[in-house]
């Protein structure tokens, strides 16, 4: 590992709570560590474990997944459906040997600015002490 | 070939302090695609969007990136602008390099990378981003409010004076809801029913008013503008348009029943109307109790009625409607008392709700007007009353406050003194809330001036002792026990949400929360909104609130109506799902996910008319672009344009993560 590393962590969020969460975040100046990138779906129901899977193909060495709380999704159960998915990509990425450690779930509302900024701080901790994900870019060299 | 053309913003110093903004638009600029990229001090000023617009012009720009603020801020300004140089508005994207970059990070080395990253993403995005329209949908220019108490009658005429015709739909016999049964209202002391009852004969003479009472919401179809309603009509077995309402039958009927508006305290007839003043004031039979119908007996109504107006064999009739907007003013319902073992509710006589109280108080209630406790008609000379019943109380039942205890409770206060001068009256209270306007003077009043004792702590129970009631509670002031012999004990009992109002949520399509309230879309902004486009929601469907609060919102949702069918079509985002057909298995997963009951199966038949197969098939009305059916289908079969796979693919591989 270099020492100056950086891990590289994808946040995918819902555009109603997390996304405008994140953004209170950035009006209240917040600090946060730099290492996650959000990308904005509609609704944590659009995620698709695929983009997961992809993610770390790409690279990634952690992922985010945040969404409006049970019972305050803008779409009404989106985020019930995105619970489902996750549990059933959690056996998927599991059996792919992708670690769980890597994969953080959470809900994170348009008015906890403060909870989105411990998150990325916390996840990106964690992937620290976990190192750099190589596992499935080398998988993804192989193919080539 | 895409040309790209992107925008880095300064905010003034807000990005560029943080970001270096010139080495990013420098880095970005070397992107394949990117033809034009450039820095600017205010974007979204006019000449920072004439500056977007000349430029989509002038390098023919098939895409458009702006790195600046949240799109949550400034993207319909933005896609405005876009679409006023002629280029799709769908096809401009956001970079969020303030937000979620300059204002939450201090180096401004890995301030400026992140920003290139997140504008590099969004420029793979846009590469991939397809022109998208509006979808155009028409509108039924016909409202339907349901619920007719006194936030359902405002939202009516409000939007009845508006010109749109009104549907208002309300379960019991007669409009008129809670505020009916009220005896005078706080803080002003006006009757109830002198500033009703002029409500109700306006909706009911307003020609563009339909009321149809006894009814209740069969089901609902459709989406915003064009919504399908089937309302079943209980079977009233009187034809309220022959019906004179001259009263023969009601007086000649030989059953008595509790009366549901005395709260119990009064006695109707089993052919009855619920109070002199309802609307329509045309009576209904209660089949549990009429004779016809538990012993085939009597019939005398059906015999004594001048215009053959009683018809026994009516049956429960349901009516379909189309209306573009609706209005749900379900209201609420008091707590059940009998949760209040230690209150000694059902087991004394003496011991009422407020809103029995407020009918023995009532000069339109069973015993008009004249204070008497319902045991032995005796006048009560000392009175306590138990506020926060049920309320603020998350052990045992509800842990919100009904807001509105505190405020009747003085005003009850009043009113028995009022009627016993030389009352003593007594209010065990926790706290007392009276934010409104001339609240605080009002509970004053009846404290200071009109000889109410508060006395702050909870009530510990209630037994009788002879023919009084007495009272143990903590007086927390003073931390003494309190012992109170009283002639009278009234509960101020939770407001909850309504009988079957999940079922009506469920067959609307709201959003409730765990106690039955309906959820508005946001609390702060959106407060008379559900969460799907064309319902609104006003008054205590939403939680508890007073008759000011409830009518304010009745003309707020009244207001948003009118907006919603003042066009004769609705223009809604074109984010929304599409089906490729040709690899569609109409395996129904995306059907069973969708929230919104968007999706369902199109038959596909060739030219003789023979059905070949079957495709699912996307309403572009009813959905809402959440993209939830995306991942759900195992052939990659449909896709929710402007967040499509590839579009999302593309900013993940952005990311320059290897």
């Amino acid at each position: 590992m270099q020492d100056n590393w950086e891990p590289k962590i994808i946040a995918f969020v819902c555009n109603w709570c997390t996304y405008a969460g994140a953004d209170l975040a950035g009006t209240s100046r917040f600090k946060y560590a730099h290492n996650v990138k959000v990308i904005k779906t509609p609704c944590t129901g659009r995620i698709d474990p695929m983009f997961i899977v992809h993610t770390f193909e790409k690279g990634a060495d952690g992922v985010m997944i945040s969404g409006c709380h049970p019972n305050d999704c803008h779409y009404n159960e989106g985020n019930f459906n995105a619970r489902r998915k996750y549990i059933m990509m959690r056996a998927l990425l599991t059996q792919l040997g992708v670690d769980m450690e890597r994969i953080t779930f959470s809900w994170c509302s348009a008015s906890e600015g403060i909870k989105f900024a411990s998150l990325v701080n916390e996840v990106t901790e964690k992937i620290k002490k976990l190192g750099p994900y190589k596992d499935f870019t080398q998988l993804n060299q192989d193919e080539r | 070939m895409a040309r790209i053309g992107v925008f880095v913003c300064w905010c003034g110093s807000n990005i560029a302090e943080t970001v270096d903004v010139v080495k990013a638009s420098e880095t970005i600029a070397k992107i394949p695609g990117v033809v034009l990229s450039t820095d600017y001090k205010y974007l979204c000023s006019d000449p920072g969007q004439d500056l977007v617009k000349q430029a989509i012009k002038d390098h023919n720009l098939t895409g458009v990136v702006v790195a600046s603020c949240s799109p949550r801020m400034h993207e319909p300004t933005f896609r405005k602008a876009a679409a006023q140089a002629g280029l799709n508005p769908y096809m401009l994207e956001m970079a969020n390099i303030r937000e979620q970059c300059s204002w939450v990070h201090d180096k401004k080395e890995d301030a400026t990378q992140k920003a290139i990253d997140l504008i590099r993403m969004m420029v793979e995005k846009v590469k991939r981003n397809k022109p998208l329209q509006n979808v155009k949908i028409p509108v039924t220019k016909k409202a339907l409010v349901i619920g007719g108490g006194v936030t359902g009658i405002q939202a009516a005429l409000d939007i009845a004076s508006g010109g749109i015709p009104v549907i208002l739909l309300e379960r019991e016999p007669s409009i008129g809801g809670h505020m009916s049964m009220l005896d005078e209202t706080f803080p002003t002391l006006d009757c109830s029913q002198c500033i009703l009852t002029p409500k109700m004969v306006e909706v009911a003479q307003h020609p563009l008013i339909q009321i149809i009472t006894y009814s209740e919401l069969e089901s609902l179809e459709g989406f915003v503008g064009n919504f399908k309603v089937k309302i079943r009509k209980k079977a009233r077995h009187v034809d309220i348009d022959a019906c004179t309402g001259c009263g023969t039958c009601w007086q000649k009927c030989p059953t008595k029943v509790t009366s549901e508006f005395e709260q119990g305290l009064g006695k109707r007839k089993a052919i009855y109307i619920p109070f002199p003043q309802a609307i329509p004031s045309r009576p209904v039979i209660d089949e549990d109790h009429c004779l016809k119908f538990t012993s085939n007996r009597c019939g005398i109504c059906e015999k004594v009625c001048p215009t053959k107006a009683v018809h026994f064999d009516d049956q429960p009739v349901i009516i379909e409607e189309e209306v573009g907007a609706i209005v749900v003013a379900t209201g609420y319902d008091l707590m059940k008392t009998s949760d209040f073992g230690e209150y000694g509710y059902g087991k004394y006589k003496d011991v009422v709700t407020s809103l029995q109280f407020e009918r023995m108080v009532c000069a339109s209630g069973p015993t008009l007007g004249d204070l008497q406790r319902p045991s032995d008609g005796k006048k009560p000379k000392t009175v306590v009353f138990v506020k926060c019943v049920g309320s603020r109380d998350p052990e045992h039942h509800y842990p919100y406050c009904s807001k509105i205890c505190c405020m009747y409770t003085a005003k009850q206060t009043m009113l028995f003194r009022h009627k016993v001068h030389d009352g003593n009256a007594y209010v065990f209270y926790i706290d007392i809330r009276s934010n409104g306007k001339n609240y605080e003077e009002f509970v004053r009043r009846a404290s200071e001036h009109e000889g109410a004792q508060y006395i702050r702590g909870r009530v510990s129970m209630v037994y009788q002792d002879g023919e009084d009631l007495v009272v143990e509670g903590a007086d927390t002031l003073t931390n003494s026990q309190v012992k109170i012999k009283a002639d009278l004990v009234v509960l101020a009992t939770a407001m909850k949400s309504p009988e079957g109002i999940k079922e009506l949520a469920q067959k609307l399509g709201i959003g409730y929360d765990q106690h039955g309230f309906l959820t508005e879309a946001h609390p702060k902004l959106k407060p008379v909104e559900s969460s799907t486009a064309g319902i609104f929601l006003a008054g205590c469907a939403l939680s508890p609130r007073d008759i000011p609060d409830s009518v304010s919102e009745a003309s707020g949702a009244a207001a948003k109506v009118m907006g919603l069918l003042s066009k004769s079509e609705l223009e809604k985002d074109g984010v929304v799902a599409t089906v490729r057909e040709c690899s569609c298995t109409a395996c129904q997963n995306c059907v069973k996910v969708c929230p919104f009951g968007a999706i369902s199966l199109k038959d596909i038949k060739d030219r003789q008319g023979n059905l070949i197969r079957q495709v699912a098939n996307v309403n572009p009305g009813l959905c809402t672009g959440c993209g939830t059916c995306t991942p759900s289908c195992p052939s990659r079969s449909i896709d929710l344009q402007g967040f499509t796979d590839e579009e999302l693919y593309a900013e993940i591989n952005a990311m320059a993560l290897l």
